[in-house]
């Protein structure tokens, strides 16, 4: 009784507890179809790549994933939301085909420039967008809503003028390579846990994580206790550009085209709403890197389900609604309270 | 004290900003009228018959589009004798509608317009009516029915010669369907998925597996044939994509899945919109058929404009043609058998 008081204290027990209430609605419909109870989870080596469900759930949810990252920290540093990271996206990807291709041209079998040169391009041109909001969220004092909203409408605009307004495809097979397979494994799979683990890695071993915290706790309490608040702030919108422009680089990679209309269209609502199901305020302050990840796939594993269970595309976003309302209530304050209380009265009787 | 004559100061200087924002804009506006004017002047003055005509198109959102507003350029053209203002709505509804309304307000001689929303037409065509200036619609319809001609395609007739065609081609044998449909609520999807429907309903042999949304783009395309794969392998022996770029993507989720596809393939791909890389997939033996939705419309409606500009009578709707391409080796009464001189020959 004790071990399963202290497992549902841990404050990732929530999200792990909702993504697999989810998979559970696959094996129910698999059970009431006849089908194996655990198609969903299945593995298999097919045409020399991995094949199942849960791949695609890992592959798909790559790109959110990677902006959970970004978004996490902006949100526990800031108090607000970067709003313009699926029109960084875009941007991005454009800069990058832009340079592959060569201005104007749509439709290229070799390399303009250097493949890096081009990646390294777009990545670059999404760590300024990430500057610029961040310059102006901690020098300028603008709300993060309001700073990064500029960029939300221009950065898809300034992509599609890199573009001409084209569909810019770039068919050469080592630029296909990031949304596409190394070995077996589906390559986002790789850049979003490689994203995951440097991000892990730099908040466990450095006190950088902390420092975000703090500021995002209270920002005039850090700047007297010497920290710089508005460099802290400035640089979590700077490694949230850049994780936009990974995320971005994927998602262009995968279609091999920069089609700025839309990569990432929409993508910043299920960042934000990603970080919201891992379980973290948006209120700023502590926050859980974890969560936000957890909440990505779910988001994903949401989507996947209900193709699987053939929903009609009319329908899916009241499904998708029902499901995320379910997640957000099973976490909010009121109802944790009412299960500590009922757990504790349960103790008390017994 | 301080903060009063802070105050003051502040209520000073608002003030002043509101006088002179009225003031500039009041006078800019007044200069950009005149000069309108003057331009206007200038250029009907030597030739006398320029006839001037307002295009407010959807946005750029695709290839297709592209080469519709390439289209309008080349035929609404100087040495042809027009002069056409084109605005990019860029899918916005209230944008378009306000363009509307600054072609009426330029008093153009006629307008175009390529619907972004079927509904909210009425007031704008109203004052296009009052200021006597005839509205052609363009490429989709509308709810309202007060405009002069109607110049389009119809997507339940694409969808109807692609179920057509694949009756004829499959000539009796069972199809298993599985459809990527566009963005949902679209007209396209719905016309499309109507024409090919009714087809089905002829066809008992015929089974429609799942119906999904790919959004018109090839990521989605890609998406929602991965889960296909996933849901129904080995169940399914067409795939009907409702444009191009979806089927792209399917085609690379079926690569990667080891499926194969096209003429030789084991799935007869369908799709729909027949653009340069479609045909070219088409061509390849990639996609067995592609539905044309011909972009080209801007002669069709200049041949509208000429006949109302002569006074004559002239056709309240017309539908621009439009046509199929099926792979090399496939021969069909629906559609023509693609060559590489016809994608060369190609406008867009």
């Amino acid at each position: 009784m004790d071990k399963i008081r202290k497992i549902t204290k841990m404050s990732l027990f929530l999200p792990i507890f909702s993504m697999i209430l989810i998979m559970l609605i696959n094996v129910v419909y698999d059970i009431h179809c006849g089908n194996a109870p655990l198609n969903f989870f299945m593995i298999s080596v097919k045409n020399g790549v991995l094949y199942g469900r849960l791949i695609d759930v890992l592959n798909r949810g790559s790109e959110v994933a990677i902006l959970a990252v970004g978004m996490t920290l902006v949100v526990s540093a800031s108090a607000g939301t970067d709003i313009s990271v699926g029109s960084v996206m875009s941007l991005a990807g454009g800069m990058c085909c832009m340079l592959l291709a060569g201005y104007g041209v749509t439709n290229v079998n070799e390399y303009n420039v250097p493949l890096l040169v081009g990646i390294g391009a777009g990545i670059l041109i999404a760590c300024l967008c990430g500057l610029f909001n961040g310059f102006l969220v901690a020098y300028m004092n603008i709300q993060p809503m309001v700073a990064t909203l500029i960029l939300w409408s221009a950065g898809r605009a300034i992509g599609l003028l890199l573009c001409n307004s084209n569909i810019v495809y770039v068919r050469v097979d080592s630029f296909k390579l990031l949304g596409a397979y190394v070995g077996i494994i589906p390559t986002p799979i790789i850049v979003a846990a490689v994203c995951i683990a440097v991000a892990a890695a730099v908040l466990k071993f450095t006190s950088l994580g902390m420092y975000i915290q703090s500021v995002g706790i209270n920002k005039k309490a850090s700047r007297i206790a010497g920290l710089n608040s508005a460099k802290i702030i400035l640089m979590c919108y700077v490694i949230c550009g850049l994780c936009a422009g990974i995320a971005g680089i994927v998602a262009t990679s995968r279609i091999y085209s920069a089609d700025t209309n839309n990569i990432g269209l929409n993508m910043e609502l299920d960042a934000i709403l990603a970080v919201a199901l891992g379980g973290n305020s948006l209120g700023g302050g502590k926050f859980n890197l974890a969560g936000s990840i957890i909440g990505a796939y779910t988001i994903q594993a949401i989507t996947t389900t209900l193709y699987a269970l053939g929903v009609s595309s009319a329908q899916a976003p009241v499904f998708k609604a029902i499901v995320v309302i379910l997640i957000v209530v099973i976490q909010s304050g009121p109802v944790k309270d009412f299960f500590k209380k009922y757990s504790s009265k349960r103790r008390a009787a017994a | 004290m301080k903060r009063k004559l802070v105050c003051a100061i502040i209520g000073m200087t608002m003030a002043a900003s509101l006088l002179a924002g009225c003031g500039g804009s009041s006078d800019t506006a007044a200069t950009d009228e005149t000069a309108a004017e003057e331009e206007g002047a200038e250029e009907e003055a030597p030739s006398g018959d320029v006839i001037t005509v307002g295009y407010a198109q959807v946005g750029h959102e695709s290839d297709w589009r592209m080469a519709n507003t390439q289209n309008y350029y080349d035929v609404f053209s100087a040495e042809n004798g027009y002069d056409l203002q084109l605005i990019d709505c860029d899918n916005d509804n209230a944008a378009q509608i306000e363009a509307v309304r600054s072609f009426i307000q330029q008093e153009l001689d006629y307008i175009v317009i390529a619907p972004i929303e079927t509904a909210g037409w009425d007031t704008v065509l109203q004052e296009a009516e009052d200021a006597g200036i005839p509205v052609i619609i363009a490429d989709r319809e509308i709810d309202a029915d007060n405009y002069d001609a109607w110049v389009g395609t119809n997507t339940v007739n694409e969808g109807i010669t692609a179920g057509n065609w694949l009756g004829e081609y499959l000539d009796g044998a069972d199809a298993n369907i599985l459809v990527i449909e566009g963005s949902v609520g679209a007209s396209a999807t719905l016309g499309r998925t109507e024409g090919f429907d009714s087809v089905l309903a002829e066809h008992p042999e015929w089974t429609k597996i799942d119906q999904q949304s790919g959004d018109f783009t090839q990521s989605g395309g890609q998406e929602v044939m991965e889960s296909f794969i996933k849901s129904y392998e080995g169940q399914f022996n067409v795939v009907v994509c409702q444009n191009d770029n979806e089927a792209y993507g399917a085609m690379d989720a079926m690569d990667a899945a080891g499926i194969t596809y096209g003429v030789d393939g084991d799935v007869i791909i369908i799709s729909f919109d027949a653009t340069h890389d479609g045909l070219q997939y088409t061509l390849d033996g990639k996609i067995n058929c592609d539905v044309e939705c011909n972009p080209i419309q801007a002669e069709t409606v200049a041949e509208v404009i000429q006949l109302m500009a002569a006074g004559e009578e002239y056709p309240e709707s017309t539908l621009v043609d439009d046509e199929a391409f099926v792979a090399p080796g496939i021969e069909s009464a629906y559609a023509t058998t693609m060559t590489q001189e016809i994608l060369d020959g190609r406008a867009y």
